[in-house]
């Protein structure tokens, strides 16, 4: 099994947290990953994208220009990440603030709407983890039991008592993700 | 049971030297390397194992911050990207000089001047070929995974002891940014028991030590030049390390270190899977450089393609392993473009196959 | 009196150091680095402390003074002896360390490691010998180069509006918090050795004690830069230099001295 996935959207989304909780619950169940951000000056507001690899092979090149999955965030990374799906493969997308919807009939595209989802909920923080949740409904790369563990891990231990409402996010992205016909 | 962590390049590297029972680390800011001092900072090494720990006000003032710690025989690094690393030159080339073991990181970033902080590997030539004045030679790793940056940390540290000169780990920006797994080693004891007839601790049942890399009499500085070539012979003779990937049944060959071997790698499974057989050569020692055995190969292979995020440096010295014998074409982005599996192959369909 | 009379120990009145070495001195006659090394040497030997001593040697005139000093010691690049002090003092903090350095190397092409070191409080020594002159490459203006003082590289005198001002660079560095010790002082009297040498014991004292950074100015002559003979040159040198690079303690335990 090998996933090649590309997370993309603005700054302050938890676009390289998702990555990040991704990566440590592939090692969590013995996996290689990898992860790699576009850094630097995009971070701060801008566009931010990172990379991730789950494999049960040593993986290659952490750089790529076709993905297996694509979860979009805002309406740039939609225009500049639709093409770059594998056929066949999966778009993830947050319906929030895109204009213009994916169009393609190759791939499987899904919507999560997880910010509104997070408005509900009371809890705008928690918007990736619902995002993640919607995603792992459609490709269970790994168990929700080694999301958890994976986020502990990353997590410092004065966060640690967050864990529930994330863990009640990945839930919520579970039970609201469509798929888009 | 093993530690396994996610870290990035950068930290995993920090957290090596940390774990090799490094003795100072000196540094200065700068983009994409500054994680491996803000790692240190925060993990309080001076706390952890005594490793004393202090941001310089400049490269310079760091690289010269080692030399003076280096000098008393303690084991010491540095790390920068290529900015930074230009202007440490002039402490490199006086460390060679001096004989003084360091452990020196670049996370090479694209140029020339400031250009930018995206990843690139065009510090080939400043590394391997001189970079400061004067006839010598730097002993260059260069990790393609995390997990290598952390385990070069210790392998830089035997190295640089073992000929008493400086090392060089060149990665680059995408080496030093990206998270893999890393498997964490037991802690080494600090470098309190070591051979000291050579360091300056203090004049103490013995004459004076001298660290210097001046001698203004030529006879005797030649006779230095001497000794360090005869040293350069013996690092060349003993030190060359590579990784050969599906290079057996190979009709074509690429070559490439660094994050660029890892994108050849995946350029070589598509093509594969096309049906086209072409092998990986990754050279791990930038310096020495596996000559030999890319002499061998090039008796057996169609074609070559240097891979490298530069106009094409190692080109240079894979031109000069194979003597010619084959088409040598190089494929690289520049300042700070990364290339894609998919462009690294059609470099190979277009210059070497196709063409 | 014979020879033999003389040479009876209870006549000695004074003997070299076992610190500096017989190989014999390379800075021209009259010159104040013979008489400043000495002193360095003697203040290390009289407090026993050469067994944990470490020295960094400037490019300069003084370059080679790892071969008059027996001490053990590092030669630095042009401008970075604090820094690589900064390097030994940091992994062997119960060291005695010092930097002894000209003023091109410490004033001018040194600035940043120079004031970056005595802003961090390194607890070193700093030994400043001030001759105004780029010496050892044969007599260019240096950063203390007085106003109007001819040099090869200002052959006309310092003009202030096109070279810029002299640098005094030790009442800069008294400024800073982690400067403790701060004095300037000369090397061509008798008087002046005696003075120098005890504001050198009091430099170790400082180290000796964690306080802090330490630094010696010391005003000098260079006869050959400047063209003169040694006596004319100490002459010019307290009728010039001195005004300029006022002698005397300038701060004394972190305190700064009102005159």
């Amino acid at each position: 099994m090998t996933e090649e996935i590309i997370i993309a959207g603005f700054g302050g989304q938890g676009v390289l947290s998702m990555g990040k909780i991704l990566a440590y619950s592939g090692i969590m169940q013995d996996q290689e990953v990898s992860w790699f951000p576009a850094y630097g000056p995009e971070m701060r507001g801008g566009t931010a994208n990172v990379t991730v690899i789950l494999s049960d092979q040593k993986i290659s090149s952490p750089v790529l220009r076709v993905y297996d999955t694509a979860i979009i965030l805002n309406q740039q990374s939609m225009d500049k990440f639709e093409e770059s799906v594998k056929p066949g493969g999966l778009l993830v997308y947050d319906g929030n603030g895109i204009k213009n919807h994916p169009a393609r009939k190759d791939i499987t595209i899904c919507r999560v709407d997880a910010y509104a989802e997070a408005v509900k909920m009371g809890n705008t923080k928690i918007f990736n983890m619902i995002v993640l949740g919607g995603y792992l409904k459609m490709k269970p790369i790994v168990k929700l039991e080694n999301v958890m563990a994976g986020l502990k891990k990353s997590l410092p231990e004065r966060y640690h008592n967050l864990l529930p409402a994330n863990k009640e996010a990945i839930m919520k992205g579970q039970e609201v993700i469509t798929v888009v016909e | 049971m093993k530690e396994l962590r996610l870290m990035k390049g950068n930290e995993a590297i920090a957290e090596g030297a940390i774990r090799a029972g490094a003795d100072a680390y000196f540094g200065y800011p700068i983009t994409p390397q500054s994680e491996v001092m803000e790692y240190l900072m925060m993990e309080k090494p001076h706390e952890r194992t005594g490793m004393v720990i202090l941001q310089a006000e400049s490269e310079v003032a760091s690289i010269n911050m080692l030399y003076g710690a280096a000098g008393t025989g303690k084991r010491v690094m540095t790390s920068s990207s290529s900015p930074g690393i230009s202007l440490m030159q002039e402490g490199i080339s006086y460390m060679a000089g001096a004989e003084l073991p360091c452990v020196l990181v670049n996370v090479v970033r694209g140029g020339p001047g400031l250009g930018t902080i995206q990843p690139s590997q065009s510090d080939y030539f400043q590394t391997t070929k001189g970079g400061g004045h004067g006839d010598y030679r730097l002993l260059t790793l260069a990790p393609a995974y995390v997990q290598e940056m952390y385990d070069f940390a210790a392998l830089g540290f035997e190295l640089a002891f073992k000929y008493r000169t400086p090392v060089m780990i060149q990665a680059d920006g995408l080496i030093g940014q990206m998270m893999e797994k890393v498997e964490i080693g037991d802690q080494a004891a600090r470098f309190t028991e070591f051979d000291q007839s050579w360091a300056t601790t203090g004049k103490k049942g013995r004459e004076r030590n001298i660290i210097t890399s001046l001698d203004l009499d030529p006879a005797r500085q030649e006779q230095h030049n001497i000794h360090l070539q005869a040293k350069y012979a013996d690092i060349v003779k003993a030190e060359v390390r590579f990784e050969e990937i599906q290079t057996e049944d190979a009709e074509y060959l690429f070559v490439a270190y660094g994050s660029s071997a890892r994108i050849s790698q995946k350029a070589m499974q598509l093509a594969r899977a096309k049906g086209i057989k072409v092998g990986l050569f990754r050279p791990i020692t930038l310096w020495p450089f596996p000559t030999e055995q890319i002499d061998a190969i090039s008796k057996r292979v169609k074609g070559i393609l240097t891979v490298e995020q530069s106009a094409g440096q190692m080109i240079e010295d894979v031109k000069l392993a194979s003597q010619c014998r084959v088409q040598v074409e190089h494929f690289g982005r520049m300042g700070g473009m990364v290339p894609s599996p998919e462009e690294v192959l059609e470099a190979l369909e277009q210059k070497l196959i196709g063409g | 009196m014979d020879i033999k009379e003389i040479i009876k120990p209870e006549n000695l009145v004074y003997k070299k150091t076992g610190l500096m070495t017989d190989n014999p001195l390379s800075y021209c006659p009259g010159c104040g680095h013979g008489t400043a090394h000495r002193l360095l040497m003697e203040v290390v030997d009289e407090l026993g402390i050469v067994e944990d001593t470490i020295g960094v040697a400037p490019v300069g005139c003084s370059v080679l003074a790892y071969d008059f000093m027996n001490v053990d010691m590092q030669g630095a690049a042009h401008g970075r002896a604090p820094a690589v002090a900064t390097g030994i003092k940091r992994c062997w903090p119960d060291k005695y360390v010092f930097t002894y350095q000209g003023d091109g190397d410490l004033a001018a092409i040194g600035t940043a490691e120079t004031i970056h070191a005595c802003n961090r409080g390194e607890n070193i020594t700093i030994i400043f010998i001030n001759n105004g002159i780029y010496g050892m490459t044969g007599g260019q203006m240096a950063p203390t180069t007085l106003p109007g003082m001819r040099t090869t590289t200002s052959p006309y005198g310092r003009e202030v509006e096109m070279m810029g001002n002299p640098l005094k660079i030790t009442e800069l560095i008294a400024q800073l918090p982690g400067v403790h010790y701060v004095t300037r002082h000369a090397v061509h009297t008798p008087r002046a050795v005696r003075k120098t040498k005890k504001a050198i014991f009091k430099a170790f004292e400082v180290q000796k004690e964690k306080k802090g950074l330490s630094f010696i100015e010391i005003v000098s002559n260079c006869n050959s830069g400047w063209k003169m003979e040694p006596v004319a040159s100490n002459i010019w040198m307290e009728d010039n230099m001195f005004p300029f690079y006022e002698l005397g303690d300038i701060k004394i335990d972190g305190q700064l001295v009102t005159k």
